[in-house]
């Protein structure tokens, strides 16, 4: 069905555009259909969809291999402890139990990033959080497995237990590793000052300074952790593992193996969610190899979801202050950002997200002094990672929260404020990110016309209100993880061969996103073919070409230009057939339709098979590579490509709500989330993302958090981690108001984790203008909105903030940049 | 290791015989005896609706149930609900209406869904969703699963009731 890509989820309630007023959805999706794409920007239902709807689909957990074993993985008792000796010997000789490992078999450390390897895959001489493995274990069933561990004898020696990232920051007894900074516990700091910021601080007629406080955030993604692995007497071992970054698992099994890559085949069967959880490599995945190299038997490790909880690597419990200085028209002078970042036990992505949650933190707007202090702390929690907009979440919350404070405090319309300040395109940021292509304009536009917030601010009855905020997100980290050697960042390969139908194969990790699909929409588009002559042969690394993997929302802008170059390789011979078919040179043909034909003239041509098979009488079946390099972005000085991408994503979106005063329940109504991706590739996925997106980020503001007693998680259960059910969605509208990128593949960008940021804030603000207490402590449940809500009336009432008094100039739609 | 007791189990219309231990859950057995890997399993206890089969026509988990005590009852998993080489109307409109992303949650979703429609032909939004509540997803938001399963309700309702 294709269609426009403005559509609304909800039957009723949402106030339509007045005729009168210029629609930029519509525009946008005008301008798009005038390139003629027969493939590109249709909604395009998942190429696996089928499978999926059937239980056909085929999952880690859903492999048997003959003979497998079941594998478990002990977990400590401690948070923080010495390991004095473990005693396996009785285990061992348990009928049924084929093998038990401890760490010091394997005792490489690895890590996703090459220069903070502090994980090992068991725990060797010390235990750092509640649930590291410190044995693992294979026998013929899981109650085996279990018998063997209450055979296993740990001795601990329970060592100081850190818990709060500020004592980490301080001088400390003992270390959590011998790596951190300093006599601290701290993994990272970062420091970045541009201009003057106390300068500018000083000069700036007002300055607003927020403090945010976020609970750590779990993927919550369905399928539980699962690994399979088997060593096959010809020396070769296959992994067969849930994980969004398939190369990053083959190099770490190679490095703690000590195995060749070549001799490790990881395959990557579908993907039950990732969500920046599935991305670092994980000592169960090396636990798992290590046992199937040990018994000789295939060996399947399968999570419960309190492992899952145990292993996190989810959002980053957070702390920060976000000041803004601003002159007395509203410009945007100064921001000064201090974060303090629990990281748990591993640095996992650490480095990474102690630059994001600065570097990330002025786009979408512009300003020429900028400074930030970071910190991430070892703590004796379990591990923090990625997660969905890595770095871009809490931050933003802040930030935007800031922004409408200021809004607020200087009586401006929160949009007229933003659209005052908006970094334009084309643009070098001050700390040297290049901005390309940019709609944030069209973002904010299109979502107050379609809001009715002109109508709304301010203005609904007490306990309802309006809010705004936008987003910034990178389109693919830049600078890839391993650099040496040098290799591009994403390669597809393709043979077409006899049966007309093009494979194509390539190491992107399809994990639900519909990565498979765009693969296949644009090698169809490229080729003028239909897309079911396509089949995507992802992910085994055996066959299919590196692509560094569904992280930092790289894979359609880097995969969909990999394919777009392997489409356009493939198609010189063909185009050189059709030639010698029709005696007409080369560049006078065009693909389309199924068929190979003079441009001017379609009806002159022949079927892509025939050209396909006069291609082949020589050469046999076809085959092409493409592939994506970034070029080289950011300035020299210390952290400068952190954040740097080839392009960004933008967003603006407002959402309504509604907020008891008795019960102190946010009832999210809408969000009207105007996105730039650029072009949308396939708009019903994109719509998928941002529906998804809001999904998580109102779970995370309302009443998603893992909750600690001291360093023991309180929570590790969906009965008590509480994601919101269909009945708390509210209704959404996607505005995919985005220009072509030009460098995107047909001009797209991401879509993936971008989404995310603005849903939160636009729901803060929103909450504000309903109620008039602004609340920075999330996840933001009903007790703190009542607790709130009586300060509040101990200071004199509880009533609307005031509307804006500044005569507002209700920027046109069109012109005024 | 417990005695094995035998159990029959009727399973999309097909008997089984088999002999397991009593404690056996019944998703276990599906997944692992039986071979019906469609069923998921998210949690292991009952919260995420992964696991949802039919038992009886009625959307039961399958992870809280004693594979034994299912004896006796007619069990539909998503491996029964279309004919082969066939598509329920909900299964039709997940696929086309972009209700599936990553899959996992899918089968219990569609299993749910066929059978509320089954009862509730031309169900209204607010109804499906409340009927789903016990489903969870993680990567749609709900938005396109419920857009699904009410142009399936429509495409359902006329038929039903003639
Ligand atoms: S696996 Fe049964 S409800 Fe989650
Ligand atoms: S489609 Fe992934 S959990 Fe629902």
């Amino acid at each position: 069905m294709a269609g426009t890509s403005s559509r609304k989820s909800g039957s009723a309630g949402t106030p339509t555009p007045s005729s009168t007023e210029t629609d930029l959805v519509k525009e946008a999706e005008a301008t798009r259909a005038s390139a003629g794409y027969h493939l590109i920007g249709k909604r395009t239902p998942l190429i696996d969809a089928a499978l999926k709807v059937t239980g056909r689909a085929e999952y880690t957990d859903d492999i048997k291999r003959p003979g497998m074993l079941v594998g478990r993985l002990l977990k400590s008792v401690h948070p923080h402890a010495r390991i004095r000796s473990i005693d396996v010997e009785e285990a061992r000789r348990h009928p049924g139990v084929a093998a038990v490992l401890t760490g010091d078999r394997y005792p490489t450390p690895f890590g996703v990033l090459p220069m903070t390897h502090d994980e090992t895959a068991l725990a060797v001489g010390r235990v750092r959080f509640l649930g590291e493995h410190v044995a693992a274990v294979a026998a013929v069933d899981e109650e085996t497995c279990e018998r063997a561990f209450e055979l296993i004898h740990v001795e601990y020696e329970p060592l100081p237990v850190y818990d709060d990232p500020k004592v980490s920051r301080e001088p400390v007894p003992v270390k959590i590793h011998d790596r951190a900074l300093r006599d601290t516990n701290l993994q990272k700091e970062v420091f970045q000052h541009f201009g003057d910021v106390p300068k500018a601080l000083e000069g700036a007629s007002q300055k607003v300074k927020l403090s945010g406080k976020y609970l750590g955030v779990s993927h919550g993604f369905t399928e539980p952790h699962c690994t399979i692995a088997e060593h096959t007497p010809d020396g070769r071992l296959t992994v067969w593992s849930a994980t969004q970054v398939p190369h990053y698992l083959h190099r770490s099994l190679s490095e703690v193996l000590g195995m060749p890559m070549h001799r490790i085949r990881v395959v990557k069967p579908e993907v039950g969610g990732g969500f920046g959880g599935k991305s670092d490599p994980f000592p169960h995945e090396i636990a798992c190899a290590a046992l199937a190299i040990e018994t000789g038997r295939p060996v399947k490790v399968l999570f419960d979801r309190e492992d899952v909880f145990y292993l996190n690597h989810g959002r980053h419990p957070t702390q920060n202050d976000v000041t803004v200085g601003v002159d007395a028209d509203g410009k945007f002078l100064a921001m000064d950002i201090d974060a303090l970042i629990d990281g748990g036990a591993w640095s996992s992505f650490g480095v990474v997200t102690t630059y994001y949650n600065g570097v990330l933190a002025m786009g979408p707007y512009r300003f020429d002094n900028f400074r930030y202090h970071g910190a991430r702390a070892y703590t004796n929690h379990p591990p923090s990672g990625a997660m969905r907009a890595h770095g871009g979440t809490n931050m933003r919350y802040t930030v935007e929260s800031v922004v409408d404070e200021i809004a607020a405090r200087m009586s401006f319309d929160p949009i007229e404020l933003r659209l005052q300040n908006f970094l334009p395109p084309n643009f070098k940021t001050i700390n040297e990110f290049r901005i390309t292509s940019n709609s944030v304009r069209q973002c904010i536009l299109a979502a107050r016309d379609r809001s009715g917030w002109e109508e709304k601010y301010r203005k609904l009855p007490y306990g309802r209100g309006i809010g705004v905020a936008c987003g910034f997100y990178i389109s693919g980290s830049n600078s890839p993880i391993h650099f040496t050697p040098v290799f591009p960042q994403c390669t597809v390969h393709l043979k077409a061969d006899m049966d007309a139908g093009v494979t194509i194969h390539c190491g992107a990790a399809d994990i639900g996103q519909g990565s498979k699909t765009v693969l296949a929409q644009v090698v169809a588009e490229v080729l003028g073919i239909r897309m079911d002559r396509c089949r995507v042969a992802a992910v085994d690394s055996d066959t299919a070409p590196v692509d560094l993997g569904s992280y930092s929302s790289r894979v359609t802008f880097m995969m969909g230009n990999a394919a777009k170059a392997a489409a356009e390789n493939l198609k010189v011979p063909l185009l050189q057939a059709a030639s010698e078919l029709l005696e007409v040179p080369p560049d006078r043909l065009e693909a389309s339709e199924e068929r190979i034909h003079v441009k001017e003239r379609p009806s002159q041509g022949v079927p892509f098979h025939e050209a396909l098979h006069k291609a082949m009488e020589t050469k046999g079946a076809l085959v092409a590579s493409g592939a994506y390099s970034t070029k080289p972005l950011g300035g020299t000085f210390k952290g400068a490509k952190a954040g740097t991408a080839p392009a960004y994503s933008f967003s603006a979106y407002v959402a309504q709500v509604d907020v008891d005063p008795e019960t102190g329940f946010v009832h999210v109504e809408n969000v009207w989330a105007a996105f730039d991706c650029g072009r949308p590739l396939n708009p019903l996925a994109v719509e998928g993302q941002i529906e998804g997106s809001i999904h998580m980020g109102l779970g995370q503001l309302l009443s998603e958090g893992l909750s600690y007693r001291g360093a023991r998680l309180m929570n590790p259960s969906l009965l008590d981690y509480k994601i919101l059910t269909p009945m708390q969605m509210p209704k959404v509208e996607c505005l995919l108001v985005g220009e072509d990128d030009p460098e995107g593949p047909f001009g797209a960008k991401e879509a993936g984790e971008g989404p995310l940021v603005a849903a939160l804030p636009a729901v803060g603000n929103a909450i504000y203008d309903a109620i008039g207490v602004r609340l920075m402590d999330l996840p933001i449940t009903p007790d703190k909105v009542l607790r709130a809500l009586e300060e509040q009336r101990k200071k004199g009432g509880a009533v609307k903030p005031p509307a804006p008094t500044r005569p507002s100039k209700r920027t046109p739609t069109h012109g005024g940049r | 290791m417990p005695k094995k007791v035998p159990v029959r189990l009727r399973v999309n219309g097909e008997e089984h015989e088999l002999h397991l231990p009593p404690q056996r859950i019944l998703l276990d057995v599906l997944r692992e005896e039986l071979n019906l890997t469609g069923t998921k399993r998210g949690c292991d206890l009952g919260t995420c609706g992964c696991c949802t089969i039919l038992v009886d026509g009625e959307p039961r988990l399958s992870c809280l149930m004693l594979a034994k005590l299912a004896e006796g009852h007619q069990l539909t998993t998503v491996e029964g609900i279309s004919p082969a080489g066939a598509l329920h109307p909900v299964q039709k409109a997940f696929i086309d209406l972009g209700a599936t992303q990553c899959g996992f949650c899918t089968p219990g979703f569609i299993v749910t869904a066929v059978a509320f429609l089954r009862d509730h032909p031309g169900a209204t939004r607010d109804e499906i969703s409340r009927a789903l509540s016990g489903n969870l997803c993680r990567c749609t938001g709900y938005v396109k699963i419920l857009d699904a399963v009410e142009a399936a309700a429509r495409t359902l309702a006329p038929a039903q009731e003639r």
